[in-house]
């Protein structure tokens, strides 16, 4: 009986043993030659606040944060959400997405909204 | 200020509704409120430590530091809240025996409370961070001035306590015979948002396919921005626009958590015991 309480616990490790195997595997070729994207934040603005992106295809956006302060790149619409360190640049992988707009905001200030326009 | 109050309350909020739930969940066990403050202490100094680091971190794993450690933390923290309620769900009626005869006061079975308070430190630690790096970048911008931020920042704060207490409040007013019933219940549903939410960071880094973009849309019936869409998305992980593969870690969650207290409640032997 003392090794089938045990049973679930053992599971549970059996179960994420794989999974993060799975995850250092994609790791290695995660950031490929996907085409770039490039988005700063200047004075409380996205620049360019429209960025164009091809239809399902996989792109890497590349993320410049020209303030002083911390930004957080967020949109609820491609589930993403970076904090871009002041003076930092992040990237973060989008797509393949299907033709619309989808809009992204600075976290720590609202106002600054963009969109990113897949044709 | 008003700005710095509302950022910093949906910062607080999430860590704030864990904590609630957490001092409901761990009601009439000794000392759990050294467990949890101490939790949290350690959660808020880990942040200021985070948030100090946050160009380190983005810049770490190529690129993919970030995302690496919200899931972590997040997995980490799911694997607390499923390590309690495995043990509850063992144990529990012990307790809530006990509850009942003593009234409020439990004083049996020592409840694994580093696994409760380790969960708040985490939440404190992820939410904690970025509160800190925006409040930061207000305070090196000089937006409005320092006076306006701190007090911005303390009603923020405020907000977000009051949101955990009334939570705390409306639970612990059910009675002792099922409040852990359904603090389990509300445990599992957190555990498995926060599943979803590090899917989500992994699928961020590319590092997960996503299985479906936007499996659904409800956005246009509540928004995760609205205050209820981000409460909801705290207590079960309510998403407007999920990947396939955030709703499979959420679901794979409840499963894995859900079956081993099922296995465990039948197995445990609590029947017996008396």
């Amino acid at each position: 009986m003392a090794t089938m309480r045990s049973a679930p616990i053992f599971r549970l490790s059996r179960l994420v043993a794989p999974v993060l195997l799975l995850i250092l595997a994609w790791a290695g070729p995660a950031v490929a030659a996907d085409p770039k994207i490039e988005l700063a934040i200047r004075d409380q603005q996205w620049v360019p606040n429209e960025v164009e992106v091809p239809a399902n295809t996989k792109v890497e956006l590349v993320i410049k944060n020209e303030q002083k302060k911390a930004a957080e790149f967020e949109s609820h619409a491609l589930h993403r959400e970076k904090v871009v360190p002041p003076g930092g640049q992040v990237s973060l992988s989008v797509g393949p997405l299907k033709p619309g707009r989808y809009e992204f905001v600075d976290d720590f200030n609202k106002a600054a909204r963009g969109f990113i326009v897949v044709k | 200020m008003l700005a710095a109050a509302i950022i910093v309350f949906r910062e607080i909020l999430e860590a704030a509704l864990i904590v609630g739930i957490v001092m409901a969940a761990s009601r009439g066990a000794p000392g759990r409120g050294a467990w949890v403050a101490g939790g949290v202490a350690a959660g808020t100094v880990g942040a200021l430590a985070v948030a100090g680091f946050a160009g380190a971190l983005s810049a770490a794993a190529s690129g993919i530091g970030q995302e690496l450690f919200d899931a972590a933390v997040l997995f980490a923290a799911v694997a607390m809240l499923g390590w309690h309620n495995i043990w509850m769900s063992r144990h529990g009626r012990d307790l809530t025996a006990a509850a009942s005869r003593l009234g409020t006061a439990v004083r049996s079975g020592a409840q694994p409370l580093w696994a409760l308070a380790l969960a708040v430190g985490l939440a404190a630690l992820r939410e904690g961070s970025e509160t800190v790096l925006f409040l930061y970048g207000i305070a090196l911008s000089g937006d409005g001035g320092t006076a306006a931020l701190v007090l911005g920042g303390a009603i923020g704060i405020a907000g977000g306590a009051l949101a955990g207490l009334a939570i705390y409040v409306g639970l612990v007013r059910i009675p002792v015979r099922y409040l852990f019933a359904v603090t389990s219940w509300l445990v599992l549903l957190l555990a498995a948002g926060m599943a979803s939410q590090a899917a989500a960071f992994l699928l961020q880094a590319d590092l997960l396919p996503s299985f479906g973009d936007n499996l659904w849309d409800t956005s246009f019936l509540l928004s995760e921005q609205s205050v209820t869409g981000k409460v909801l998305h705290t207590l079960i992980g309510y998403t407007a626009q999920p990947a396939g593969i955030q709703v499979m870690f959420y679901l794979a969650t409840i499963a894995v958590i859900g079956g081993a207290m099922k296995l465990c409640t039948g197995g445990g032997g609590t029947k017996a015991a008396h």
